[in-house]
């Protein structure tokens, strides 16, 4: 069974999903990865995008692990060039054109009408990572508490997910 | 032609970095954040492009971040990209989303043999599920701070509870969503102008 066409085809899709942030194509990388595809579980693909909060670097390294699950390194290469080479392709392009469009009336209406859509893809994803993540009063006290502490100070939040771990392991086994 | 002539905000950028920047150093530095920005890499992008290495002025900075924003993409990519494209053409952005990638991608390769072995022990599925809550927190939080940012009008607030309905509740494609409410929102914030004449 080769998965590497199917790969390329997802991520590349998923690519084009990721704006605002790579948390907005998450509800449709739950469908595709899990339901469809079953590269890996639901619990997994929350677990995997949590650990790699903690990595350094783009936040959404954790496509490698699925690539090479399911298509070996192979697969991990593959999953990264497709779900970067799109966007990266068209940031280049924008890019030379972007300074050109400055007098372009449409372009402040374009990005203001993109934000809200953005943050609202970003709020669904969310929802989505919550109902594999929230499952009791221990680990939405944890999800309230890393918000509040985001909002009051300017910790870096990778702190606060490693202390996360550190109270995970203390208290839920 | 060289972008710095038909560009005068680049000319400047040519002005505060001493020399050319080569695909060598461009790699490296790029490699040196995507190794050290922990916690999310704006911060570590602007301390490194606009404070340390002078490759670009502040101003020039936000405004490819608010592109980068735009755009699809992570930012952090996009970023490179973009900088990359500015300090050495094609060449620069490959290289310079390469090394930001390179490092965080080889380690979660890593993570994810060790997790398919051992994320059934128990202590690594406690502080999995610490991380996980503490993730959506996390997300809760740019969500917050985007919005307060970036959510100028009471309507705006509507159309990111349509895109959460349509995607969570009636289980829209976040495609279709996309095209359906980003054409709806990008159509009510319409040129001034040419929502007068519409009126008239």
């Amino acid at each position: 069974m080769n998965q590497l066409p199917a790969l390329a085809r997802v991520f590349a899709y998923l690519s084009l999903l990721t704006v605002g942030g790579g948390m907005a194509a998450f509800p449709e990388m739950r469908i595709l990865t899990v339901d469809v595809h079953q590269w890996l579980t639901s619990s997994q693909l929350v677990h995997l995008y949590s650990v790699g909060q903690l990595a350094p670097g783009p936040n959404m390294m954790m496509i490698v692990p699925i690539g090479d699950w399911a298509g070996g390194s192979l697969g991990a290469i593959l999953v990264l060039l497709a779900f970067f080479g799109p966007t990266a392709l068209l940031t280049f392009i924008v890019g030379r054109w972007w300074k050109r469009l400055e007098a372009w009336p449409w372009r402040t209406s374009i990005q203001r009408g993109l934000a809200p859509v953005s943050i609202g893809l970003l709020l669904a994803g969310c929802f989505t990572l919550a109902k594999g993540a929230i499952f009791g009063l221990e680990t939405a006290a944890i999800a309230v508490g890393v918000l509040l502490i985001l909002l009051q100070t300017r910790i870096n939040p990778a702190l606060l997910v490693l202390g996360a771990a550190v109270v995970g392991v203390l208290s839920f086994d | 032609m060289s972008d710095a002539e038909a560009n005068p905000e680049l000319q400047k950028t040519v002005e505060l970095r001493a020399g050319g920047v080569s695909i060598a150093r461009l790699f490296l530095e790029f490699l040196t954040i995507g190794a050290t920005s922990f916690g999310g890499v704006v911060p570590y992008l602007r301390g490194s492009l606009v404070s340390k290495q002078r490759w670009l002025s502040d101003k020039e900075f936000v405004e490819m971040l608010s592109m980068s924003q735009s755009l699809p993409g992570l930012n952090a990519t996009n970023m490179a990209i973009l900088v990359g494209q500015k300090l050495n053409g094609a060449l620069g952005a490959v290289v310079a989303i390469l090394g930001i990638c390179l490092p965080g991608g080889l380690l979660m390769f890593i993570v994810g043999i060790f997790y398919r072995i051992h994320g059934d022990h128990a202590w690594a599925t406690g502080a999995l599920k610490g991380v996980a809550a503490a993730s959506v927190g996390l997300v809760l939080s740019t969500v917050v701070q985007l919005s307060k940012k970036s959510l100028e009008e009471r309507l705006d607030y509507v159309f990111v509870v349509l895109t959460v309905v349509a995607v969570n509740r009636l289980h829209q494609s976040v495609l279709i969503t996309l095209v359906v409410v980003g054409l709806m929102a990008v159509l009510w914030h319409r040129p001034r102008q040419a929502k007068e004449e519409a009126v008239r």
